[in-house]
Protein backbone atom coordinates (compact mmCIF):
# COMPACT_ATOMS: atom_id res chain seq x y z
CA UNK A 1 0.00 0.00 0.00
CA UNK A 2 2.64 2.47 1.10
CA UNK A 3 4.84 1.67 -1.88
CA UNK A 4 1.98 2.20 -4.29
CA UNK A 5 1.25 5.55 -2.77
CA UNK A 6 4.86 6.68 -3.11
CA UNK A 7 5.11 5.66 -6.76
CA UNK A 8 1.84 7.39 -7.52
CA UNK A 9 3.10 10.55 -5.86
CA UNK A 10 6.36 10.40 -7.80
CA UNK A 11 4.61 10.01 -11.14
CA UNK A 12 2.23 12.83 -10.35
CA UNK A 13 4.53 15.81 -10.29
CA UNK A 14 2.82 19.16 -10.39
CA UNK A 15 2.12 20.59 -13.84
CA UNK A 16 4.85 22.76 -15.33
CA UNK A 17 4.37 26.49 -14.83
CA UNK A 18 2.95 28.64 -17.54
CA UNK A 19 5.85 30.21 -19.39
CA UNK A 20 5.42 33.53 -21.17
CA UNK A 21 7.92 35.88 -22.80
CA UNK A 22 7.64 38.15 -19.74
CA UNK A 23 7.94 35.42 -17.11
CA UNK A 24 10.48 32.94 -18.47
CA UNK A 25 13.45 34.49 -16.60
CA UNK A 26 11.75 33.71 -13.27
CA UNK A 27 11.29 30.05 -14.13
CA UNK A 28 14.77 29.68 -15.64
CA UNK A 29 16.22 31.04 -12.37
CA UNK A 30 14.02 28.65 -10.41
CA UNK A 31 15.59 25.74 -12.31
CA UNK A 32 18.87 26.87 -10.68
CA UNK A 33 17.09 27.06 -7.29
CA UNK A 34 17.28 30.85 -7.34
CA UNK A 35 14.39 33.08 -6.36
CA UNK A 36 14.60 36.26 -8.42
CA UNK A 37 12.49 39.32 -9.18
CA UNK A 38 12.63 42.04 -11.77
CA UNK A 39 14.44 45.23 -10.85
CA UNK A 40 14.13 48.40 -12.88
CA UNK A 41 17.64 49.49 -13.86
CA UNK A 42 16.50 53.13 -14.15
CA UNK A 43 14.69 53.76 -10.84
CA UNK A 44 15.91 50.67 -9.02
CA UNK A 45 12.53 49.48 -7.77
CA UNK A 46 11.56 45.81 -7.59
CA UNK A 47 8.31 44.49 -9.01
CA UNK A 48 6.38 41.22 -8.81
CA UNK A 49 4.65 39.69 -10.72
CA UNK A 50 6.92 40.36 -13.69
CA UNK A 51 5.87 42.82 -16.36
CA UNK A 52 7.75 44.50 -19.20
CA UNK A 53 7.41 48.13 -18.00
CA UNK A 54 8.24 49.66 -14.63
CA UNK A 55 5.01 51.10 -13.17
CA UNK A 56 6.99 53.67 -11.18
CA UNK A 57 9.10 55.28 -13.94
CA UNK A 58 7.88 53.58 -17.15
CA UNK A 59 11.30 52.29 -18.08
CA UNK A 60 11.48 49.00 -19.95
CA UNK A 61 15.10 48.47 -18.86
CA UNK A 62 15.30 45.75 -16.23
CA UNK A 63 17.44 43.05 -14.69
CA UNK A 64 17.02 40.05 -12.44
CA UNK A 65 17.75 40.51 -8.79
CA UNK A 66 18.42 37.54 -6.57
CA UNK A 67 16.17 37.60 -3.51
CA UNK A 68 16.99 36.45 0.01
CA UNK A 69 14.21 33.86 -0.01
CA UNK A 70 13.10 35.14 3.39
CA UNK A 71 9.61 36.39 4.06
CA UNK A 72 6.54 36.33 6.28
CA UNK A 73 3.06 34.85 5.91
CA UNK A 74 0.46 37.47 5.02
CA UNK A 75 -2.56 35.18 4.46
CA UNK A 76 -3.13 31.46 4.01
CA UNK A 77 -5.82 28.88 3.16
CA UNK A 78 -6.11 25.13 2.59
CA UNK A 79 -7.99 24.25 -0.62
CA UNK A 80 -10.21 21.17 -0.17
CA UNK A 81 -12.27 21.06 -3.35
CA UNK A 82 -11.93 20.37 -6.20
CA UNK A 83 -9.01 17.94 -6.30
CA UNK A 84 -6.38 19.05 -8.82
CA UNK A 85 -4.13 16.49 -10.53
CA UNK A 86 -0.56 16.80 -9.28
CA UNK A 87 -1.48 18.68 -6.12
CA UNK A 88 -1.84 17.06 -2.71
CA UNK A 89 -4.98 17.57 -0.68
CA UNK A 90 -4.07 19.53 2.42
CA UNK A 91 -1.54 21.80 0.70
CA UNK A 92 -1.41 25.24 2.27
CA UNK A 93 -1.63 28.18 -0.14
CA UNK A 94 0.02 31.33 1.17
CA UNK A 95 0.62 34.91 0.15
CA UNK A 96 4.16 35.77 1.25
CA UNK A 97 5.48 39.23 2.04
CA UNK A 98 9.04 38.83 0.82
CA UNK A 99 11.79 40.57 2.79
CA UNK A 100 12.50 42.79 -0.23
CA UNK A 101 9.00 44.33 -0.06
CA UNK A 102 7.22 42.42 -2.81
CA UNK A 103 4.56 39.73 -2.75
CA UNK A 104 4.19 36.25 -4.13
CA UNK A 105 1.78 33.33 -3.92
CA UNK A 106 3.29 30.01 -2.90
CA UNK A 107 2.77 26.99 -0.67
CA UNK A 108 3.82 26.63 2.94
CA UNK A 109 5.23 23.16 3.62
CA UNK A 110 6.68 21.18 6.55
CA UNK A 111 4.13 22.56 9.01
CA UNK A 112 0.71 21.53 10.28
CA UNK A 113 -2.05 23.79 9.09
CA UNK A 114 -3.11 24.51 12.68
CA UNK A 115 0.34 25.91 13.43
CA UNK A 116 0.36 28.58 10.72
CA UNK A 117 0.19 32.12 12.09
CA UNK A 118 0.08 35.61 10.69
CA UNK A 119 3.47 37.11 9.98
CA UNK A 120 5.37 33.90 10.77
CA UNK A 121 8.86 33.82 9.24
CA UNK A 122 9.40 31.52 6.29
CA UNK A 123 12.16 30.66 3.83
CA UNK A 124 12.19 29.42 0.26
CA UNK A 125 13.11 25.99 -1.10
CA UNK A 126 12.57 24.43 -4.51
CA UNK A 127 10.73 21.34 -5.71
CA UNK A 128 10.76 19.60 -9.07
CA UNK A 129 7.65 19.82 -11.23
CA UNK A 130 6.91 18.47 -14.71
CA UNK A 131 9.04 19.16 -17.81
CA UNK A 132 12.22 19.80 -15.83
CA UNK A 133 11.01 22.94 -14.10
CA UNK A 134 11.28 23.72 -10.39
CA UNK A 135 8.89 25.74 -8.28
CA UNK A 136 9.68 27.93 -5.26
CA UNK A 137 7.93 26.78 -2.08
CA UNK A 138 8.28 27.98 1.50
CA UNK A 139 8.77 26.37 4.92
CA UNK A 140 9.16 27.79 8.41
CA UNK A 141 12.41 29.73 8.74
CA UNK A 142 15.20 27.62 10.20
CA UNK A 143 16.56 30.33 12.51
CA UNK B 1 -26.11 67.86 -8.04
CA UNK B 2 -26.85 65.60 -10.99
CA UNK B 3 -24.77 62.66 -12.11
CA UNK B 4 -24.04 62.65 -15.87
CA UNK B 5 -26.06 59.44 -16.29
CA UNK B 6 -29.16 60.56 -14.42
CA UNK B 7 -31.18 61.34 -17.56
CA UNK B 8 -30.93 57.67 -18.53
CA UNK B 9 -33.30 54.96 -17.34
CA UNK B 10 -33.77 51.22 -17.30
CA UNK B 11 -37.01 50.69 -19.21
CA UNK B 12 -37.14 46.90 -19.29
CA UNK B 13 -35.77 43.77 -17.63
CA UNK B 14 -36.06 40.18 -18.78
CA UNK B 15 -34.58 36.80 -18.04
CA UNK B 16 -34.81 33.15 -18.84
CA UNK B 17 -35.46 30.66 -16.08
CA UNK B 18 -32.42 30.02 -13.87
CA UNK B 19 -31.37 26.36 -13.84
CA UNK B 20 -28.54 23.86 -13.60
CA UNK B 21 -29.09 22.70 -17.17
CA UNK B 22 -30.85 25.00 -19.61
CA UNK B 23 -30.98 22.40 -22.38
CA UNK B 24 -30.32 25.01 -25.06
CA UNK B 25 -27.48 27.11 -26.43
CA UNK B 26 -26.08 30.23 -24.81
CA UNK B 27 -27.11 32.07 -28.00
CA UNK B 28 -30.70 31.04 -27.44
CA UNK B 29 -30.54 32.14 -23.80
CA UNK B 30 -29.19 35.55 -24.89
CA UNK B 31 -31.86 36.02 -27.55
CA UNK B 32 -34.65 34.94 -25.19
CA UNK B 33 -33.65 37.20 -22.30
CA UNK B 34 -33.16 40.25 -24.53
CA UNK B 35 -36.55 39.65 -26.20
CA UNK B 36 -38.13 39.32 -22.75
CA UNK B 37 -36.59 42.64 -21.65
CA UNK B 38 -37.84 44.37 -24.81
CA UNK B 39 -41.33 42.93 -24.26
CA UNK B 40 -41.21 44.19 -20.68
CA UNK B 41 -40.38 47.70 -21.93
CA UNK B 42 -42.96 47.62 -24.70
CA UNK B 43 -40.24 47.89 -27.36
CA UNK B 44 -39.21 45.67 -30.27
CA UNK B 45 -35.82 44.60 -31.70
CA UNK B 46 -36.30 47.29 -34.37
CA UNK B 47 -35.86 49.89 -31.61
CA UNK B 48 -32.45 48.54 -30.51
CA UNK B 49 -29.34 50.36 -31.70
CA UNK B 50 -26.81 49.43 -29.00
CA UNK B 51 -25.57 46.27 -27.30
CA UNK B 52 -23.35 45.71 -24.27
CA UNK B 53 -22.17 42.55 -22.54
CA UNK B 54 -19.17 41.11 -20.70
CA UNK B 55 -15.88 40.40 -22.50
CA UNK B 56 -16.26 36.77 -21.44
CA UNK B 57 -19.83 36.31 -22.71
CA UNK B 58 -19.58 33.71 -25.48
CA UNK B 59 -22.24 35.32 -27.68
CA UNK B 60 -21.30 37.81 -30.39
CA UNK B 61 -23.50 40.87 -30.72
CA UNK B 62 -23.70 40.41 -34.49
CA UNK B 63 -25.12 36.95 -33.91
CA UNK B 64 -27.66 38.37 -31.50
CA UNK B 65 -28.56 40.94 -34.17
CA UNK B 66 -29.25 38.11 -36.61
CA UNK B 67 -31.45 36.29 -34.10
CA UNK B 68 -33.47 39.30 -33.03
CA UNK B 69 -33.66 41.03 -36.39
CA UNK B 70 -32.12 44.24 -35.08
CA UNK B 71 -31.94 46.72 -37.98
CA UNK B 72 -28.72 48.64 -37.32
CA UNK B 73 -26.32 48.79 -34.40
CA UNK B 74 -24.68 52.13 -33.77
CA UNK B 75 -22.96 51.09 -30.53
CA UNK B 76 -21.28 47.93 -29.23
CA UNK B 77 -19.28 47.58 -26.04
CA UNK B 78 -17.95 44.92 -23.71
CA UNK B 79 -16.65 45.25 -20.19
CA UNK B 80 -13.81 43.22 -18.59
CA UNK B 81 -13.28 42.39 -14.87
CA UNK B 82 -15.46 39.24 -14.90
CA UNK B 83 -18.38 39.56 -12.49
CA UNK B 84 -16.71 42.64 -11.02
CA UNK B 85 -17.70 44.34 -14.25
CA UNK B 86 -21.36 43.35 -14.19
CA UNK B 87 -22.52 46.77 -13.02
CA UNK B 88 -20.22 48.30 -15.60
CA UNK B 89 -22.20 46.72 -18.43
CA UNK B 90 -25.15 48.90 -17.43
CA UNK B 91 -22.87 51.90 -16.93
CA UNK B 92 -21.50 51.50 -20.48
CA UNK B 93 -25.03 51.34 -21.90
CA UNK B 94 -26.11 54.42 -19.96
CA UNK B 95 -22.97 56.28 -21.01
CA UNK B 96 -23.65 55.63 -24.68
CA UNK B 97 -27.17 57.00 -24.33
CA UNK B 98 -26.04 60.05 -22.33
CA UNK B 99 -23.44 60.77 -25.00
CA UNK B 100 -25.99 60.49 -27.79
CA UNK B 101 -24.27 57.52 -29.42
CA UNK B 102 -27.36 55.31 -29.19
CA UNK B 103 -31.02 55.60 -28.21
CA UNK B 104 -31.95 52.10 -27.04
CA UNK B 105 -29.23 49.85 -25.66
CA UNK B 106 -29.65 46.27 -24.50
CA UNK B 107 -27.37 44.70 -21.90
CA UNK B 108 -27.17 40.95 -21.50
CA UNK B 109 -25.29 38.11 -19.85
CA UNK B 110 -26.19 34.59 -20.96
CA UNK B 111 -24.33 31.46 -19.97
CA UNK B 112 -24.48 27.74 -19.42
CA UNK B 113 -22.08 28.16 -16.53
CA UNK B 114 -23.25 24.96 -14.84
CA UNK B 115 -24.07 22.54 -17.64
CA UNK B 116 -21.28 23.40 -20.15
CA UNK B 117 -18.42 24.69 -17.99
CA UNK B 118 -18.00 25.62 -14.35
CA UNK B 119 -16.11 28.59 -12.97
CA UNK B 120 -15.76 26.57 -9.75
CA UNK B 121 -13.57 23.90 -11.34
CA UNK B 122 -9.81 24.29 -11.52
CA UNK B 123 -8.36 26.64 -14.10
CA UNK B 124 -5.93 24.94 -16.45
CA UNK B 125 -2.59 26.73 -16.70
CA UNK B 126 -2.26 28.42 -20.06
CA UNK B 127 -5.90 27.87 -20.97
CA UNK B 128 -7.22 31.25 -19.92
CA UNK B 129 -8.25 33.59 -22.70
CA UNK B 130 -7.60 37.30 -22.22
CA UNK B 131 -10.53 39.50 -21.32
CA UNK B 132 -11.62 37.83 -18.11
CA UNK B 133 -10.18 40.63 -16.07
CA UNK B 134 -7.73 38.56 -14.04
CA UNK B 135 -4.06 38.77 -14.94
CA UNK B 136 -2.57 37.02 -11.94
CA UNK B 137 -3.55 33.42 -12.64
CA UNK B 138 -0.11 32.37 -13.90
CA UNK B 139 1.26 33.48 -10.50
CA UNK B 140 -1.30 31.48 -8.49
CA UNK B 141 -2.34 28.34 -10.42
CA UNK B 142 1.15 26.69 -10.31
CA UNK B 143 0.77 26.53 -6.51
CA UNK B 144 -2.62 24.84 -6.65
CA UNK B 145 -4.54 28.08 -6.12
CA UNK B 146 -6.74 27.47 -9.12
CA UNK B 147 -10.36 28.44 -8.43
CA UNK B 148 -12.25 31.66 -7.74
CA UNK B 149 -13.17 30.21 -4.33
CA UNK B 150 -9.47 29.82 -3.49
CA UNK B 151 -8.47 33.27 -4.73
CA UNK B 152 -11.32 34.95 -2.86
CA UNK B 153 -10.50 33.02 0.31
CA UNK B 154 -6.84 34.08 0.22
CA UNK B 155 -8.06 37.69 0.13
CA UNK B 156 -10.83 37.29 2.71
CA UNK B 157 -8.83 35.28 5.25
CA UNK B 158 -6.63 38.27 6.02
CA UNK B 159 -9.76 40.30 6.84
CA UNK B 160 -11.08 37.43 8.95
CA UNK B 161 -7.89 37.10 11.00
CA UNK B 162 -7.76 40.88 11.39
CA UNK B 163 -11.27 41.17 12.80
CA UNK B 164 -11.81 37.75 14.37
CA UNK B 165 -14.44 36.58 11.87
CA UNK B 166 -14.83 32.80 11.61
CA UNK B 167 -16.57 30.55 9.12
CA UNK B 168 -19.29 30.00 11.71
CA UNK B 169 -19.88 33.76 11.66
CA UNK B 170 -20.14 33.68 7.86
CA UNK B 171 -22.93 31.11 8.23
CA UNK B 172 -25.19 33.99 9.25
CA UNK B 173 -24.76 35.52 5.80
CA UNK B 174 -25.62 32.32 3.91
CA UNK B 175 -28.58 31.59 6.19
CA UNK B 176 -29.89 35.11 5.55
CA UNK B 177 -29.51 34.87 1.76
CA UNK B 178 -31.32 31.52 1.74
CA UNK B 179 -34.02 32.97 4.01
CA UNK B 180 -34.64 35.76 1.52
CA UNK B 181 -34.87 33.22 -1.32
CA UNK B 182 -37.48 31.06 0.38
CA UNK B 183 -40.52 32.63 -1.26
CA UNK B 184 -38.81 33.53 -4.56
CA UNK B 185 -39.99 30.97 -7.14
CA UNK B 186 -37.09 31.91 -9.48
CA UNK B 187 -34.54 31.01 -6.80
CA UNK B 188 -32.64 27.78 -6.23
CA UNK B 189 -33.34 28.43 -2.58
CA UNK B 190 -37.12 28.49 -3.12
CA UNK B 191 -38.82 26.84 -0.17
CA UNK B 192 -35.50 25.48 1.10
CA UNK B 193 -34.09 27.53 3.96
CA UNK B 194 -30.89 26.42 5.69
CA UNK B 195 -29.77 26.55 9.31
CA UNK B 196 -26.43 27.42 10.89
CA UNK B 197 -25.98 23.67 11.47
CA UNK B 198 -26.66 22.90 7.80
CA UNK B 199 -23.99 25.42 6.91
CA UNK B 200 -21.50 24.07 9.43
CA UNK B 201 -22.14 20.52 8.25
CA UNK B 202 -21.54 21.35 4.58
CA UNK B 203 -18.13 20.30 3.31
CA UNK B 204 -15.13 22.54 3.18
CA UNK B 205 -14.33 24.07 -0.19
CA UNK B 206 -11.46 26.26 1.05
CA UNK B 207 -10.58 25.84 4.72
CA UNK B 208 -11.02 27.88 6.94
CA UNK B 209 -12.98 30.39 4.85
CA UNK B 210 -15.56 28.75 2.58
CA UNK B 211 -17.86 25.79 2.97
CA UNK B 212 -20.14 24.65 0.17
CA UNK B 213 -22.98 26.78 1.51
CA UNK B 214 -20.83 29.92 1.40
CA UNK B 215 -20.67 29.68 -2.40
CA UNK B 216 -23.06 31.04 -5.00
CA UNK B 217 -25.19 28.82 -7.21
CA UNK B 218 -23.41 27.88 -10.42
CA UNK B 219 -26.17 28.49 -12.94
CA UNK B 220 -27.43 28.40 -16.50
CA UNK B 221 -29.53 31.33 -17.66
CA UNK B 222 -29.72 34.76 -19.20
CA UNK B 223 -30.53 38.20 -17.82
CA UNK B 224 -31.09 41.35 -19.88
CA UNK B 225 -31.89 45.03 -19.52
CA UNK B 226 -33.15 47.73 -21.90
CA UNK B 227 -31.91 51.27 -21.37
CA UNK B 228 -33.08 54.46 -23.03
CA UNK B 229 -33.40 58.14 -22.15
CA UNK B 230 -35.42 58.88 -19.04
CA UNK B 231 -37.66 61.16 -21.11
CA UNK B 232 -38.49 58.36 -23.54
CA UNK B 233 -38.78 55.75 -20.79
CA UNK B 234 -41.54 57.79 -19.17
CA UNK B 235 -43.73 57.10 -22.23
CA UNK B 236 -43.08 53.35 -22.17
CA UNK B 237 -44.76 50.44 -20.43
CA UNK B 238 -42.95 50.32 -17.09
CA UNK B 239 -42.18 52.89 -14.44
CA UNK B 240 -38.66 54.04 -15.40
CA UNK B 241 -35.75 53.29 -13.09
CA UNK B 242 -33.31 56.16 -13.12
CA UNK B 243 -29.55 55.67 -13.31
CA UNK B 244 -28.97 57.99 -10.36
CA UNK B 245 -25.25 57.20 -10.59
CA UNK B 246 -22.88 54.69 -12.15
CA UNK B 247 -19.14 54.17 -11.73
CA UNK B 248 -16.09 51.97 -12.09
CA UNK B 249 -13.00 52.00 -9.90
CA UNK B 250 -9.97 49.86 -10.68
CA UNK B 251 -7.19 51.27 -8.47
CA UNK B 252 -3.55 50.25 -8.93
CA UNK B 253 -2.54 47.45 -8.49
CA UNK B 254 -5.73 45.45 -8.14
CA UNK B 255 -7.03 42.59 -10.21
CA UNK B 256 -10.51 41.19 -10.69
CA UNK B 257 -9.98 38.19 -8.43
CA UNK B 258 -6.35 37.06 -8.32
CA UNK B 259 -5.92 40.22 -6.29
CA UNK B 260 -2.90 39.72 -4.07
CA UNK B 261 -0.69 42.76 -4.61
CA UNK B 262 -2.42 45.62 -2.81
CA UNK B 263 -0.81 46.43 0.55
CA UNK B 264 -3.77 45.77 2.84
CA UNK B 265 -6.38 43.13 2.05
CA UNK B 266 -8.77 44.48 4.70
CA UNK B 267 -9.70 47.34 2.37
CA UNK B 268 -11.64 46.53 -0.80
CA UNK B 269 -10.05 49.42 -2.68
CA UNK B 270 -12.19 49.09 -5.80
CA UNK B 271 -15.47 49.30 -3.91
CA UNK B 272 -14.24 52.18 -1.76
CA UNK B 273 -13.22 54.09 -4.90
CA UNK B 274 -16.43 53.26 -6.74
CA UNK B 275 -18.70 54.29 -3.86
CA UNK B 276 -16.78 57.54 -3.45
CA UNK B 277 -17.37 58.38 -7.12
CA UNK B 278 -21.05 57.43 -6.92
CA UNK B 279 -21.70 59.52 -3.84
CA UNK B 280 -19.68 62.55 -4.87
CA UNK B 281 -21.19 62.78 -8.34
CA UNK B 282 -24.82 62.19 -7.34
CA UNK B 283 -25.15 63.84 -3.94
CA UNK B 284 -26.72 60.61 -2.66
CA UNK B 285 -25.12 59.14 0.45
CA UNK B 286 -25.28 55.80 2.23
CA UNK B 287 -28.13 57.01 4.46
CA UNK B 288 -30.24 57.69 1.33
CA UNK B 289 -30.10 54.05 0.22
CA UNK B 290 -32.81 51.65 1.39
CA UNK B 291 -31.80 48.38 -0.32
CA UNK B 292 -28.33 47.02 -1.15
CA UNK B 293 -27.78 44.45 -3.89
CA UNK B 294 -24.28 43.15 -3.15
CA UNK B 295 -22.36 40.74 -5.41
CA UNK B 296 -22.21 37.66 -3.19
CA UNK B 297 -20.31 35.08 -5.22
CA UNK B 298 -18.91 34.04 -1.82
CA UNK B 299 -20.30 35.00 1.58
CA UNK B 300 -17.38 36.96 3.09
CA UNK B 301 -17.32 39.49 0.27
CA UNK B 302 -20.61 40.88 1.60
CA UNK B 303 -18.64 42.24 4.56
CA UNK B 304 -16.26 44.26 2.42
CA UNK B 305 -19.07 45.56 0.20
CA UNK B 306 -20.88 46.85 3.31
CA UNK B 307 -17.75 48.60 4.53
CA UNK B 308 -16.67 49.86 1.11
CA UNK B 309 -20.02 51.60 0.61
CA UNK B 310 -19.86 53.07 4.12
CA UNK B 311 -22.98 51.26 5.32
CA UNK B 312 -21.04 50.43 8.48
CA UNK B 313 -17.59 51.18 9.87
CA UNK B 314 -14.51 49.19 8.92
CA UNK B 315 -14.26 45.91 10.80
CA UNK B 316 -17.88 46.07 11.96
CA UNK B 317 -19.69 44.43 9.06
CA UNK B 318 -20.00 40.98 10.64
CA UNK B 319 -21.72 42.48 13.67
CA UNK B 320 -23.85 44.63 11.33
CA UNK B 321 -25.16 41.44 9.70
CA UNK B 322 -25.55 39.50 12.95
CA UNK B 323 -27.42 42.41 14.54
CA UNK B 324 -30.12 42.08 11.87
CA UNK B 325 -29.50 45.21 9.80
CA UNK B 326 -29.54 43.23 6.53
CA UNK B 327 -32.84 41.43 7.19
CA UNK B 328 -35.93 42.38 5.17
CA UNK B 329 -37.13 44.48 8.11
CA UNK B 330 -33.65 45.76 8.99
CA UNK B 331 -32.11 49.17 8.42
CA UNK B 332 -30.49 48.05 5.13
CA UNK B 333 -32.04 44.94 3.56
CA UNK B 334 -29.36 43.12 1.51
CA UNK B 335 -30.30 41.00 -1.51
CA UNK B 336 -34.04 40.60 -0.82
CA UNK B 337 -34.28 38.05 -3.68
CA UNK B 338 -31.62 35.82 -2.09
CA UNK B 339 -28.72 37.17 -4.14
CA UNK B 340 -26.22 34.99 -5.96
CA UNK B 341 -26.12 32.54 -3.03
CA UNK B 342 -29.89 32.17 -2.73
CA UNK B 343 -31.34 32.97 -6.15
CA UNK B 344 -28.88 32.18 -8.97
CA UNK B 345 -25.53 33.25 -10.40
CA UNK B 346 -26.09 35.05 -13.68
CA UNK B 347 -22.73 36.72 -13.13
CA UNK B 348 -24.32 39.43 -10.98
CA UNK B 349 -26.92 40.79 -13.38
CA UNK B 350 -29.83 38.94 -11.75
CA UNK B 351 -29.07 40.97 -8.63
CA UNK B 352 -29.20 44.18 -10.67
CA UNK B 353 -32.62 43.10 -11.95
CA UNK B 354 -33.84 42.72 -8.37
CA UNK B 355 -32.65 46.28 -7.76
CA UNK B 356 -34.86 47.43 -10.63
CA UNK B 357 -37.86 45.58 -9.18
CA UNK B 358 -37.29 47.13 -5.76
CA UNK B 359 -37.51 50.63 -7.30
CA UNK B 360 -40.56 49.66 -9.38
CA UNK B 361 -42.25 48.22 -6.30
CA UNK B 362 -42.77 44.81 -7.91
CA UNK B 363 -40.34 42.57 -5.99
CA UNK B 364 -41.41 39.36 -4.27
CA UNK B 365 -39.93 40.63 -1.02
CA UNK B 366 -40.77 44.27 -1.64
CA UNK B 367 -39.19 46.70 0.81
CA UNK B 368 -41.40 49.67 1.71
CA UNK B 369 -40.56 53.22 0.62
CA UNK B 370 -37.51 52.49 -1.50
CA UNK B 371 -35.99 55.68 -2.89
CA UNK B 372 -32.57 54.38 -3.86
CA UNK B 373 -31.00 50.96 -4.42
CA UNK B 374 -27.27 50.29 -4.42
CA UNK B 375 -25.99 47.66 -6.86
CA UNK B 376 -22.39 46.68 -6.13
CA UNK B 377 -20.35 44.28 -8.18
CA UNK B 378 -17.14 45.37 -6.48
CA UNK B 379 -15.25 47.20 -9.21
CA UNK B 380 -18.36 48.65 -10.82
CA UNK B 381 -21.76 49.64 -9.51
CA UNK B 382 -24.75 51.89 -9.66
CA UNK B 383 -27.34 53.68 -7.64
CA UNK B 384 -30.87 53.27 -8.98
CA UNK B 385 -33.63 55.77 -8.27
CA UNK B 386 -37.12 56.75 -9.37
CA UNK B 387 -37.70 58.30 -12.78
Amino acid sequence: MGGEKVSEAMSELRPAPWITRDSSFFWEAAKRCELVAQRCTDCGKLRQPPRPMCPFCNSVEREEQMLSGQGTVYTWVMPRYPAIPGFEDGRIVVVINLAEGIRMVSNLCDIAYEDVTREMSVEVFFEEVQDGFKIPLFRPASA
Amino acid sequence: MAHPLDKVAIAGIGSTEFSKNSGRSEMQLAAECVKAALDDAGLTPADVDGMVTFTIDNNEDVALVRNLGVKELSYSSRIPHGGGGSGGSIVHAAGAIAAGLADTVVVWRAMNERSEYRFGQATNPGAVAPGGGATGMEWAVPWGAATPACWQSMFSHRYMTEYGVTNEDLAHISVLMRKHAVNNPNAFGYQSPITIDDHQNSRWIIEPVLRLLDCCQESDGGQAFVLTSLERARDLQQAPVRITAGAQSVPYPIDAITNFYQDDFTDMLSTIGMAKQLYERSGVGPADIQVAMLYDHFSPIILQHLEGWGFCAKGEAMDFVKDGHCELDGSLPVNPNGGLIGEAYIHGLNSAAEGVRQIRGTAINQIANVEHVAFSSGMTGLIFGHG
